[in-house]
Order: structure tokens, then C-alpha cells, then sequence
């Protein structure tokens, strides 16, 4: 890449430097002007430099980018016959379960409106894409963790207010749930929450300051040291045994998966159920599922962010893209994902039936949900802001527990 | 010469607790990626290289060096020529200022770039109503990485110009060169093999970053994923195999540009004995 | 060397000054400037709590004790190595000299990936670790050293390489018939002359390390008190929604970054006047 310069720099260094070959270039100009052209130039090239990666971002020259600038591409989006393209950011684990949506949404809208539609997916934790999304990623839909992580764009003002009366049962297509992930055999025998607070046991939770999967996992086990009739003091301590037991704080669901399956750190780890039936797809007869007593029912929320949607001009496809997930082909993929689904029949047809809080294995027949669970709802705590407040704000419980 | 021809056992001792020190933090990881990477066979291997996410982010990878190498060259050069050559008020801290973004923490990097173009930034209505998208869109992983590798060649081309001094060029100044002139035949025969290492330090270091490129990015899956950003979704979605290929990609980019050095090198340290 | 007179006859300072101010300012100073604006929205009570919370304190003792202990290994094993490189000959040179860059070229987050891996108590290394000796390595403060080590490698070297070249074997041999033995020779002759690179090697690769985040968090186990390092607290002042915290936060860690870098500049001026002082 750079021979012709070596070639150049040889001859340049038999050159000597008498002095002959430079004199006679570049004289005339006034030494201000000259400077001040210099200065001009200089800034002109600099500010080229770097806002030509701006425009050069779109057509991106020989790179097989498909040559979407999402700002750029804003107005044509409206004409009949171009692409339209949606972006949905999401959180950690759907990945599978919206790579799969994708394939079926495309294609009817095609049918419906004739109109093609590409999606683009990101993935992250819930709460660090619904920052970057109020802080500017131009998502056309959000499909988080968790409402008050979508309350967070609408606090930007990129949606308009009533977000979750907006697509029916408070915008929540599908529901998940928590339950535990241990070794096959069940070597620790832990069967309910109040196992995980045993001196022996190690427990692998993501942090819920940085992972919204990781609130629902507290606030089920605040929950459970509730319905046992402790005082607020009692279930303080006991989450404090709780958190004593964790060997790896990770800053994601999926990083927690990770630490407990690959790496083989701890005895159990608190998962989205979704998570743990997809561990068990993908290692089989390496470990089980236990199903709590009583668990929260997880609600993610889904929402369109109304501001990019307009100005993209993608609001038909947004709405549409999200009132989708309640039909029953969407509902069979999220169950078959392993999300309970909201609609009551399809639910009814992946209900397990059985008495066992146990579940060894992937059930051939697909009857994976286990009904064996008193689930509790984040209205139980007062809604979003007023757990966030109570439980995860600085100063606010989960870091007194860490005190020392 | 007998220093030179040193073999006592200290030198063995020496070279053996090097060895061993490399083995175990640099190669040791390097085996288990590739072990990794080629687990499950070379078929799996090949489609994991082959996919065509994969190849975008390969491709932004590459895209966002080059730019990097690019606006560094120039300003390397640039700020090389200016803090050695002239003397000015300042240039303490115009030196300090420079080599700052090395010690600056990859995730404050990232996040300086949202505090000054994203939503809330007073910048943001003026660009968005021009239609430019800075963070979450290529030009902002561009900016990033430009960050993260910002003195990698002006602190390669420093003390080579400092220890020239200024008595050749300004020769070459009283005999009327002009500017461009003196740099192409007086300052950059001194300078290109230095110019060349820290080339290849920006390259190396610009396709691996990951922290600040990642607070910025938003993850848009083939537009805004870098190749190590694509690496880090692979690992979360279970597909271990397809991670450590596509990270083998960046360590066999990595090596090719150390073996490229290694061979450039030599090539300039034969010249320079030719001019001995 | 000659002085550089303040009025140099050299041409195109306009052009160079202009390029290296405009760049800097857009890609240094504008995003700097607008961390301080941002952190200003706080009043001073408010920024002195949230930077000094026992949390964030800890933060700060995690990632600093690390970086330290990571760097002065980097330190030692630098110098050994850019001594072996420099003074012998021997096979796979080339090799060794070529692969000291790689922590650069790797991401880092791969890095953390395969350490992790490594050094688990079911990974190659950690196993022997945890099997004979009951050391854990991943998820403690000795891992989050082990992934500073990696990244920080190449600054001790790269930085006294050079150095060591040019120090003259003439006085070395000098001092060798002058009677005195390999280490006062060492210690005498050769050590003042590297010592301003060895301590740039070591303080970059410091304020590297105590910044540093791809590798660690993989690593670190993120136990508060125990291993949260700093820079994953930004991320969870972010997650929270708290921009102003983690601006106070990363203007902390900053203004670390400024210090090491100055005591730095400090250090190098003291010990080139010495080290001429002496010569």
C-alpha cells in the first residue's frame, strides 16, 4: 500500500540539500496573507475531514453498507415502492424471538399494503437502549424489559402520552416470568426462594442497577419474603443474605447466563423464564428448571416512538409492526420462544400438565408453561417509579443492603 | 563487544521468564480463540466468517480504521511539525491535551461524544434539521475511534522531530523552500519510519475498540454493529463458535499488520545502515 | 540542539498550528468542554455527595489498587523485556517482538472473553489454581490484574525499547573496566538513562488501566465493594437515567487521568535534569 512512497523516499534522500531545487517555489505571497490562507485551509480540510464521514456514511463507497443513512432516507420512506425501514430497539433477550417475528411481519406486510418493509434490530440492556433512545437512536419502535424504561423515552418526548393504552392489556404482547436455573440433579436441592439464602448455596443475579430482567428478579424475591409474613426489617435482611450469596454480579441478563452456564459459577441462577427454557434448549441434560412458589409476572411494553416514527414517516408500519404481536401467528412464535403468550387460547394450548416444579427438559409436546406459580404484578409494589425509588434509586435499599 | 555476545546464564534466565510471561497473557488467550474458532469444524468456521452480518461489520470495522488512520496521519503530522518546530505559548498544554485521550477511559470517550451531539446537546436541533446524524450513525463510531487512537502518531513522529532540531529546515527555509517543499524533502525522509509505526499503531488499535465505540453505537444490527461490537452479540446469544471466528478475524487482521511492520521495519533499518 | 526562536524562519506554522488546533478542538476539547458543562448542572454540595458516596469511593480504591499492581508487573516484566529484546540474540526474537502490540490490536472485550474463560474455576488455568492452591482467579480483584496486565503490556516496552537502543555500549564498557560489576553497572550507568521512559511507560499504562472497561467487566464478577471498578459505576449511573452523576463521575476519573499525566511531565523534567546533572 505504501511502496510507491518508498520508492519516492529513496530518491528524495539522494537529493542533497544544497538548496538549488528549492529555490525559485512558492514566493510572491505577503507572509499575513499567506498565513492566514494557511490557517483557513487548514480548518477547511479539518472540518472536511470530519463531517465528510457524515455524508460519506450513507452511500459509503464501495462498502456493502445497504446504503441507509436513517436521516437521509426519511423522506422517500413515504412514496409507495421504496423500502421502508423500521428499527426496533429491544433488550437482551429477544433476539431469537424477534429474529423470528421479523420473518413473519415482513412478508405481511408486503400482502397488507404493498409495501416492503425492512427491520433492523439492536439489542442491549432494556435500561442503557431506552437512554440512547431518548438520546437520540432513531428507533421507530421500542419493545422493552419493562414500562418504566419505555415511561423513560416518554419522559424525552419522543412518545406521546397513554403509551400503554395504546396496543391492548397495558401494551404487553407477551409475559414472562422468573424462575430458577440449577444443575441437573438439583445437587443443592433448592426448590423455593428461601433455599437461596442457605449458606451453601451460590447465586448468580444480574445487578438491577444496570439490568431491568435483574429488578424483576428482586422484587419476586421481595415478594416471596412478603407473602411469608416477614416485616419490611426481616425481608430486608433476608434480601441482604440473598445478595451475600451472589458470587457474580454481572451487568446483564445475558451476561448472568453466561457466568452460570460457560464459566460454571454458582449453584443457581435467577432467570427470565424465556432464558432458562432457551439454556436448557441449548444444553440439554446439563440442567433443570425449578419453578417458585410465587414469582412477578414480567410485562414488557411495547411502544411506538411517536417522534421518529413521524418524522421517518413510518407511522402506519410502527403500529402496525406492534398491533402484529398480538395475532395468533405471532402469539404461536413468542410461545414458541417460550413467552407466555396473552392471548388465553394459545396460552391454554402450551399449558404443562403436571403437578412437578420441575422441568428436566424441553417437553416434546411443547406444553412448556407450568401454571404451578402465584404471580404477583409490579402494581403490587405501586408501579414503576415508585419501586425504582423505593428499592433501586442511589441511597434507596438495594445499596443499603451492600452497606457495610 | 563482549556485552553484545553475552550468553551467561542471566540472558537464558531472562529470555526463558519473558517467554513464559507472553505465553501465558498473550498467547495463551490467542490458542483459546482459535481452539474456539475452529471447535466445531472448519465448515462452521467458514460460515460464521461468511455471514453477512458479519461481513458489514467487517466492513465498518475497516471503514471506521481507515478514517481513523486518515484524519491521525494529518493531524499527527501536523501537530508533530507544529509543537517541534516553532516555539509558542501553550504548547505544555496543547502536548498534555494530545496525549489525554489514551489515558481517558473508553466509556467516558463514548460518552462525551453523546453529551455533545446527542438529544439534549444544543447541537442536536442544528444538525438534526440539517439531517445529520452523528452519534448512533457511522460518523459518531468514526469520531470515536478517532478519539481513542488520537496520539498514536504524533507521539511516534515527537521525539524523532525533537531530536532532528530545526537547523536542516530552516536552511532549507533561508534558501526559499516553501513549506510543503522543506516537509516532502527535508522533514519527511527523517520521519517516515516513525510515521509508519505509529501508522500501524493507530490501525491495530482502531479495529479493536470496543468500550467507546459501544456506548455510542446503538447496536443497529448491520449499520452501526464494528466487528467487535458483533463479536460481543454472538457471545451473548450463546454462539460461542461464531464469537471467537469472528475475533479470530481481528487477530488474524492484527497479525498481518504486525507481521507488515516487522517486515517495513527491517526494510528501514537496511536503508538507514546503506546511508551509514 | 539549538533553541527554537520564538519568530521561527521555518514556513507553514499557520497551516500546522491551524490543523492541530482545529482537530483538537473537535474532537477533544468541544466533547470535553461539554462533560464539564454537563456536570455544572449540579450545584457543588450536590457534586461533592455524589462523587464521594462509599460506593463510588470503593469504585475509585478497586480500579486504581488494580491498575497499580497491574502496571508495576507491567513495569518489571517491561523492562526485562525490552532489555531481552535489546541486548541478546537468540530465536523467535522477531516473533516476540512482533506480538507485543497485540493487546492493542485485540479488543478488548474479546480479551475479557477469553481470560474469563481461562482463568474460571473450570477454565485451563484456573482449574490448576483452584485445584491445587484454592486461589480463584475470574471474579476477584486477581483477575481484574490479570486483564489490566494483558492490556497494558505494550506500554513498558514500547517506551524504553527505544531508549535502551540508543544508551552506548562505550559506557557500559567503560564502567566494566573501570572495575564495576554488573549490577553497579546496571544500577549506575544504565537504569538513570531509562528510568524518564520507564516511568512514561508506566504512568500511560496506569491511566490506561484504571479506565480500562471491555476486559475487566467480563472479568470482575462486579461485586460491589469488592470488584465494581469505576468505570462500569458510569455505566450504571447511565442505566439509571442519572447523566449528571455519571458526567461527576467520569470528570473523577478525568481529572485522575490529568493528574497521572502531569505528575507524569513533572517526573520526566526532574529526572532529564538529573540524569544531565549527572553526565
Amino acid at each position: 500500500m505504501r511502496t510507491n512512497q518508498f520508492e519516492s523516499m529513496k530518491e528524495s534522500e539522494k537529493i542533497n540539500y544544497s538548496g538549488n531545487h528549492l529555490l525559485g517555489e512558492r514566493k510572491g505571497m505577503a507572509p499575513a496573507a499567506k498565513r492566514a490562507a494557511a490557517l483557513l485551509i487548514a480548518a477547511a480540510v479539518a472540518a472536511g475531514a470530519l463531517t465528510a464521514c457524515g455524508g460519506a456514511s450513507g452511500a459509503g463507497a464501495g462498502t456493502a453498507d445497504s446504503g441507509q443513512d436513517s436521516t437521509g432516507a426519511a423522506k422517500e420512506n413515504g412514496a409507495q415502492g421504496e423500502v421502508i425501514e423500521l428499527t426496533n430497539v429491544s433488550y437482551d433477550p429477544t433476539r431469537e424471538l424477534y429474529a423470528a417475528y421479523n420473518q413473519i411481519f415482513e412478508p405481511y406486510y408486503k400482502e397488507l399494503t404493498g409495501q416492503e418493509v425492512v427491520v433492523t434490530q439492536s439489542h442491549g440492556g432494556s435500561g442503557k437502549q431506552a437512554l440512547e433512545v431518548s438520546n437520540g437512536l432513531e428507533a421507530d419502535v421500542v419493545t422493552l424489559a419493562l414500562e418504566g424504561d419505555v415511561q423513560v423515552v416518554a419522559d424525552a418526548g419522543l412518545i406521546d402520552d397513554g403509551f400503554t393504552s395504546e396496543f391492548p392489556l397495558d401494551s404487553s404482547p407477551y409475559t414472562s416470568t422468573i424462575v430458577f436455573l440449577v444443575r441437573s440433579g438439583n445437587p443443592k436441592k433448592i426448590y423455593d426462594w428461601d433455599d437461596l439464602i442457605r449458606d451453601d448455596v451460590g447465586v448468580i443475579t444480574p445487578n438491577p442497577k444496570t439490568s431491568g430482567g435483574a429488578m424483576w428478579n428482586y422484587l419476586a424475591a421481595w415478594y416471596y419474603f412478603e407473602q411469608q409474613g416477614q416485616s419490611e426489617e426481616e425481608i430486608l435482611e433476608s434480601i441482604r443474605k440473598l445478595y451475600g450469596n451472589v458470587v457474580v454480579l454481572d451487568s446483564g441478563a445475558r451476561g448472568a447466563t453466561t457466568s452460570f452456564v460457560e464459566n460454571g459459577q454458582g449453584d443457581v441462577l435467577l432467570a427470565w423464564e424465556n432464558e432458562a427454557f432457551l439454556s436448557l434448549k441449548e444444553y440439554p441434560g446439563e440442567y433443570e428448571i425449578v419453578v417458585p412458589s410465587v414469582s412477578i409476572l414480567c410485562q414488557p411494553t411495547v411502544a411506538v416512538v411517536d417522534e421518529v416514527a413521524r418524522k421517518h414517516g413510518t407511522e402506519d408500519a410502527a403500529a402496525e409492526y406492534l398491533s402484529y404481536l398480538y395475532s395468533d401467528e405471532a402469539q404461536v412464535i413468542e410461545a414458541q420462544n417460550f413467552y407466555r403468550p396473552s392471548t388465553q387460547e394459545i396460552y391454554e394450548e402450551y399449558v404443562a400438565d403436571t403437578d412437578s416444579n420441575t422441568i428436566t427438559e424441553i417437553p416434546a409436546d411443547g406444553h412448556w408453561i407450568n401454571d404451578n406459580i402465584v404471580l404477583t404484578d409490579i402494581t403490587h409494589f405501586g408501579g414503576w417509579s415508585e419501586a425504582r425509588s423505593k428499592h433501586f434509586a442511589d441511597g434507596a435499599y438495594f445499596d443499603q443492603i451492600y452497606e457495610q | 563487544m563482549k556485552l553484545r555476545n553475552n550468553s551467561g546464564p542471566a540472558k537464558w534466565i531472562l529470555i526463558l521468564l519473558v517467554s513464559i510471561f507472553l505465553a501465558v497473557f498473550l498467547i495463551l488467550p490467542l490458542v483459546y480463540i482459535l481452539m474456539t474458532a475452529l471447535g466445531r469444524g472448519l465448515g462452521v468456521y467458514r460460515a460464521a466468517v461468511t455471514d453477512p452480518y458479519a461481513v458489514k461489520a467487517l466492513l465498518l470495522t475497516l471503514r471506521a480504521t481507515l478514517w481513523a488512520v486518515a484524519v491521525n496521519t494529518l493531524f499527527g503530522i501536523a501537530a508533530a511539525w507544529c509543537l517541534t518546530k516553532y516555539a509558542f505559548r501553550g504548547k505544555k498544554i496543547i502536548s498534555t491535551l494530545i496525549d489525554l485521550p489514551v489515558t481517558v477511559s473508553p466509556i467516558i470517550a463514548g460518552l462525551i461524544y453523546v453529551l455533545t451531539f446527542g438529544r439534549q446537546s444544543f447541537l442536536y436541533p442544528i444538525l438534526d434539521s440539517r439531517g445529520i446524524q452523528i452519534i448512533f450513525a457511522v460518523p459518531g463510531i468514526i469520531l470515536a475511534t478517532i478519539f481513542v487512537t488520537f496520539p498514536f502518531i504524533s507521539r511516534e513522529l515527537i521525539p524523532v522531530l525533537t531530536a532532528q532540531g530545526t537547523d536542516e529546515e530552516e536552511a532549507a527555509a533561508l534558501m526559499g523552500a516553501g513549506t510543503w517543499t522543506i516537509f516532502r524533502r527535508v522533514t519527511f525522509p527523517h520521519i517516515k519510519w516513525a510515521l509508519l509505526y505509529g501508522i500501524v499503531l493507530c490501525t491495530a488499535r482502531a479495529m479493536g475498540e470496543f468500550g467507546a465505540v459501544s456506548v455510542l453505537s446503538g447496536h443497529l444490527r448491520g449499520k452501526t454493529n464494528t466487528l467487535p461490537l458483533y463479536i460481543e452479540l454472538l457471545y451473548q446469544g450463546y454462539d460461542f463458535t461464531g464469537a471467537f471466528a469472528a475475533s479470530s478475524l481481528l487477530v488474524i487482521m492484527a497479525v498481518i499488520v504486525l507481521i507488515l511492520r516487522i517486515f517495513l521495519e527491517h526494510r528501514g533499518k537496511k536503508e538507514l545502515d546503506l546511508h551509514k | 540542539m539549538k533553541p527554537v526562536k520564538n519568530k521561527s524562519i521555518i514556513p507553514g506554522f499557520g497551516l500546522s498550528f491551524g490543523l492541530t488546533i482545529t482537530i483538537l478542538s473537535l474532537v477533544v476539547l468541544l466533547p470535553l468542554c461539554s462533560l464539564v458543562v454537563f456536570t455544572l448542572k449540579l450545584t457543588p454540595s450536590e457534586f461533592l455527595y455524589t462523587i464521594t458516596r462509599p460506593r463510588v469511593l470503593s469504585g475509585y480504591r478497586v480500579s486504581i489498587l488494580t491498575a497499580l499492581a497491574a502496571s508495576l508487573v507491567n513495569a518489571v516484566m517491561g523492562l526485562v523485556m525490552a532489555w531481552v529484546l535489546v541486548r541478546y540474540e537468540f530465536p523467535g526474537k522477531k516473533i516476540i517482538d512482533g506480538i507485543i502490540e497485540l493487546p492493542f490490536a485485540l479488543p478488548t472485550a474479546v480479551a475479557g472473553i477469553s481470560l474469563t474463560h481461562l482463568t474460571t474455576t473450570n477454565g485451563w488455568v484456573g482449574k490448576i489454581f483452584y485445584e491445587r492452591f484454592g486461589i480463584r482467579i475470574a471474579y476477584t480483584r486477581l483477575g481484574i490484574t490479570i486483564a489490566l496486565i494483558f492490556i497494558g503490556i505494550p506500554f513498558v516496552v514500547r517506551s524504553v525499547q527505544p531508549v535502551l537502543e540508543k544508551v552506548d555500549l562505550q559506557y557500559e564498557e567503560a564502567a566494566m573496566i573501570l572495575g564495576a560489576d554488573r549490577r553497579t553497572t546496571f544500577l549506575r550507568v544504565i537504569f538513570p538513562e531509562i528510568l524518564p521512559s520507564l516511568i512514561s511507560g508506566f504512568t500511560l499504562a496506569f491511566a490506561r488501566s484504571i479506565g480500562e472497561y471491555g476486559s475487566v467487566v467480563f472479568i470482575a464478577g462486579n461485586t460491589p465493594y469488592e470488584t465494581e471498578i469505576a468505570p462500569l459505576l458510569i455505566m450504571s449511573e447511565l442505566q439509571e437515567f442519572d447523566y449528571t452523576a455519571a458526567t461527576s463521575i467520569a470528570l473523577v476519573m478525568l481529572a485522575i487521568a490529568f493528574v497521572i499525566l502531569s505528575v507524569n511531565a513533572v517526573l520526566q523534567s526532574i529526572v532529564s535534569r538529573r540524569v544531565s546533572g549527572l553526565a
